[in-house]
């Protein structure tokens, strides 16, 4: 068969999962994938899963690494629930991604790997490539991959293993042929990671284009795919994480304010890129430090608040247990700084890699005695950006620390990004008083609460504070109860007063309705698209998304009443349901998963019309 | 030393707070008190310039007692606000005041980063040997066999030598004083205020409720010189009444000699500059009964200072790479939808 005499299909989407052994290079063909299509126009989705070992056995079902992504000519928000490729480039990728892949999708499996001792590792006892019901349920392509990659790159003076290495970009190469995509962008990467290494760079990009021909000129592929690009809003894009995009907004929020960004942090799963990237900014006067143990991180983002600096620090939920104490230090000495929790599963060390959204309540009351922060939580790995500058103008102006939920979803997956102007971006007005007329230590701002950031240095207003209760005003050491009372009442009176500055809930759908479901976090795109897809049947049903889960927004309770009922999908056992039914009386319903991964569209799709059947 | 530094006429009272001190009378942190306020003036540091960051316990209250901006933190964890202060703002002067229970138990692990870090801090250890606050509980430093409210029997935890510690932690400065030494804690507080780079100052300091007399043999004037040796750089260690008796290495170990019977050059010289810390270490296990308490300055050495070297990585980045945050937006591939 030519490559002339077969057929293309335009597609709306498709979604592509490339796994194999960690060593295996899937992160990157993902990647690459990825950034090809959103360079050309599609609206992209990422879902990278990685083990949390390093090099697991080799040929290991723990030592299995995958990579999702989703391309489409529309506007999309998750990464796709089903994979309707499934590139497996060992039998435990495939034994540990098949149950995912839909009805009838195509599986590509580098068949050379689909050896007895590969076999015996991920427990087959018969090969299933020549299993007849994969055969019948999926459109099975077993390819040659690693002997094709070897042979392409024959005449390549490069070692045997290093060769063996390139098999990656034979599959991706074969990927982009399966959906029309072009390689320059990858021949570019090539060009430019291996510009020191020349046969490197040769082997690879020849692994990509003899993937590529593969797929047009083997029988075994009659229909290539196309995806057109999305219509998207004007402007410069780039592909981001949600660890970058945080990175990016948090030195962005100190530029704004001219300040320097000091960013104290302990190595931790998901949060540590964070920590690489501060790293290589300083000179946008970011210092960053890494400290002896979550502790010492708090400790030190305190004290660098207290002098002055835009202070954060980064971690996930284990460390947030430990940084808890040093966290109500801050609200007792109202100092702004933020504190990002990239959420993993937990409890304890749970699963390192995989995603959750089960810190709510910590974040909310995991500590002593009465101890009100706000609480923010970006939407999809590029809303990192925007929440973490959010984060810090409300630190600032109201003088409080400052929470982040983010969540190991956000934290690896990425999106494309339209890079903001300079311009566009508010900048963050800081006051430091230098004049003791008038300013006590705890005096207050009569509309937001907040007090007086005076900072060491300033001649004339010398004062001590501490962990200890104060009076108000002066912030002198204070036993008497009238004062412990007033004081916890203006720190809880501080924090609700932020929701004036708050946009209100918005509603998307129908006003009054039979239902609205109600999230937050990262599980925004799932519960978009599903009530959508819910609105295209017929089905009244509205979405509210809180970004804001302290203080929720104003008018938040009113408008859950005029619903008949509420649906709360989040992944934990109930957290946010148990807030809304205790804040606002209102039977809300939870719709609750602790798997480690995301909502998928279907299942939330699925309960919404459970409850209106 | 700026020249409007140089022209402060700052006195005692000036670092004296409008709080009442409500140590119990006669406790050793009153002296330490009166000597800080009194050496601080000394320094031309403007008040406004200097910080004191406390954990929790009775030494702890300190920053409360002085009137300089402060922070009475929480327990054990003062040397990371210090830190943390430092990198945001290294020309402030930080002191951090702590205890034996603050700074080697709870906060063992910060205390030991800080001085091995060498961030420019100036951190105070009194050592009183028991849990003073929470009302007399066996500390880190409690001798084995020490009978409190919480080891009724004797304690049966050996205790952490403090100069060990610091030696370990490779600590840049490292010094010791005793809360009724008036004067030689002033010139020690001076020596550490002066350094650059983290200072440990082990502070002997008498618990007056729970622990009374733990440090008898130094204090008590009619024992002092017998029990103490007073470390002075390329002096030679000599202590004893009429200065009589002197530190003598015998192998790999140190003795008590007589002076006059073996001759004063075979006395050890002290060398508080020495680039391994030996010395320092032959020193900080030497005490009671057979040997002086060595007091005075065991370490001070010159080495890379973490807060320095911090700014200095900021500046060598803002010189190659221009401050562009657009640029930074734009890293990697982007691409233009019209």
């Amino acid at each position: 068969m030519s490559a002339s005499t077969k057929t293309r299909d335009q597609l709306q989407q498709v979604t592509v999962l490339f796994c194999g052994d960690s060593g295996d290079g899937m992160q990157l063909s993902g990647t690459q994938l990825s950034t090809t299509s959103a360079v050309y126009g599609n609206d992209v989705s990422t879902l990278p899963d990685y083990p949390s070992e390093i090099r697991a056995p080799a040929g290991s079902l723990a030592g299995v690494s995958a990579f999702q992504v989703q391309l489409a000519s529309h506007e999309i928000h998750t990464p796709g629930d089903n994979p309707d490729v499934l590139v497996a480039m060992n039998p435990a990728s495939l034994k540990v991604n098949l149950p995912r892949l839909k009805p009838g999708g195509v599986i590509i499996s580098d068949q050379d790997a689909f050896n007895e001792r590969n076999l015996t590792k991920a427990d087959y006892t018969t090969n299933p490539l020549d299993d007849p019901t994969l055969r019948s349920s999926y459109r099975l392509h077993p390819v040659p991959i690693s002997s094709l990659t070897l042979k392409a790159l024959e005449t390549v003076e490069l070692k045997h293993a290093a060769k063996r290495r390139c098999k990656n970009f034979f599959a991706l190469g074969l990927v982009y042929w399966l959906y029309s995509r072009p390689l320059e962008q990858s021949l570019a990467w090539i060009a430019n990671k291996f510009a020191g290494h020349p046969l490197m760079a040769e082997a690879n990009r020849r692994a990509l284009q003899a993937g590529y021909h593969y797929g047009e000129t083997s029988e075994a592929f009659a229909v290539q795919g196309s995806i057109p690009p999305a219509p998207v809003a004007a402007g410069s894009y780039r592909m981001i994480n949600g660890n970058e995009a945080m990175a990016l907004g948090l030195v962005t929020a100190a530029q704004l304010a001219q300040q320097a960004l000091v960013y104290s942090s302990y190595p931790i799963t998901p949060a540590s890129e964070i920590l690489h990237h501060l790293a290589r900014w300083k000179h946008l006067d970011v210092r960053s430090i890494q400290a002896e143990d979550e502790i010492a991180a708090m400790g030190s983002t305190i004290g660098a608040a207290y002098g002055g600096a835009f202070a954060a620090t980064g971690t996930s939920g284990p460390g947030v247990c430990l940084k808890s104490e040093a966290i109500n230090l801050a609200v007792m000495l109202e100092l702004p700084l933020v504190i990002v929790n990239v959420q993993r599963s937990g409890p304890s060390t749970g699963l390192p890699t995989k995603t959750e959204q089960a810190d709510l309540l910590q974040a909310l009351f995991g500590r002593n005695g009465e101890s009100p922060i706000p609480v923010l939580a970006p939407s999809s790995p590029a809303d990192c950006f925007a929440v973490a500058i959010e984060a810090f103008r409300i630190a600032v102006r109201h003088t409080t620390p400052v929470f982040i939920l983010s969540e190991g979803y956000l934290a690896n997956g990425s999106e494309p990004w339209r890079i903001p102007s300079l311009h566009e971006l508010a900048p963050i007005e800081v006051q430091h008083p230098a004049e003791a007329e008038g300013v006590q230590p705890y005096s207050r701002d009569t509309s937001t609460l907040a007090r007086p950031w005076v900072l060491p240095g300033t001649p004339g207003m010398e004062y001590r504070m501490g962990g200890l209760e104060k009076q108000p005003g002066s912030g002198s050491v204070s036993y008497a109860p009238q004062d412990h009372e007033a004081m916890c009442r203006l720190r809880a009176d501080k924090v609700k007063r932020i929701a004036a500055f708050l946009p209100e809930i918005e509603i998307t759908g129908p006003q009054q309705a039979a239902l609205l479901v109600l999230g937050w976090g990262g599980s925004y795109g799932a519960v978009a698209a599903a009530v959508q897809r819910a609105r295209h049947k017929g089905l009244a049903v509205a979405h509210a998304h809180l970004r804001y889960l302290n203080p929720f927004p104003s008018g938040l309770g009113e408008a859950l009443k005029r619903y008949d009922k509420v649906l709360i999908p989040e992944l934990n056992a109930g957290q946010l349901a148990l807030l809304i039914r205790a804040r606002y009386l209102v039977d809300a319903e939870s719709f609750s998963r602790l798997q480690g991964r995301p909502f998928t569209i279907a299942e939330i799709e699925t309960r919404i019309e459970e409850l209106l059947s | 030393m700026s020249t409007a530094a140089a022209e402060l006429t700052l006195t005692r009272k000036d670092f004296v707070s409008d709080q009442d001190v409500r140590w119990c009378p006669g406790c050793g942190n009153n002296a330490i008190l009166a000597q800080m306020q009194k050496m601080l003036p000394e320094l031309g540091v403007p008040r406004e310039n200097i910080v004191m960051v406390s954990g929790i316990g009775c030494s702890s209250r300190f920053p409360y007692y002085m009137n300089t901006y402060g922070i009475h933190a929480i327990h054990g964890r003062a040397p990371t606000l210090a830190m943390g202060l430092k990198c945001a703002r290294p020309e402030l002067q930080v002191w951090v005041i702590t205890g034996d229970g603050d700074g080697l138990a709870i906060g063992g692990n910060h205390f030991s980063h800080a001085l091995r870090r060498n961030v420019d801090i100036n951190i105070l250890l009194f050592n009183n040997q028991v849990y003073g606050l929470t009302k007399g509980q066996v500390s880190p430093t409690s001798p084995l066999g020490t009978k409190t409210r919480s080891s009724p029997d004797g304690s049966i935890e050996n205790p952490v030598n403090t100069i060990g510690v610091a030696i370990g932690s490779e600590a840049s400065f490292i010094a010791r004083t005793v809360d009724v030494f008036q004067k030689h804690m002033s010139a020690v507080l001076k020596r550490a205020a002066e350094h650059r780079g983290a200072a440990l100052v082990e502070i002997a300091q008498n618990c007056i409720i729970f622990n009374d007399g733990a440090w008898a043999h130094l204090s008590d004037p009619d024992k002092r010189l017998e029990n103490v040796l007073y470390l002075e750089h390329g002096k030679p260690m000599r202590f004893g009444r009429k200065q009589e008796k002197g530190i003598r290495l015998n192998g790999f170990t140190p003795e008590v000699v007589d002076v006059a019977a073996v001759g004063e050059d075979q006395i050890l010289v002290h060398d508080e500059r020495a680039a391994e810390p030996t010395l320092a270490y032959f020193l900080s296990r030497m005490g009671p009964p057979h040997f002086p308490t060595p007091v005075g300055v065991f370490r001070a050495i010159r080495k890379p200072v973490y807060s320095e070297l911090l700014m200095q990585q900021v500046q060598a980045a803002q010189a190659q790479r221009p401050p562009d945050l657009d640029a930074l937006f734009r890293q990697g591939e982007t691409w233009v939808v019209s």
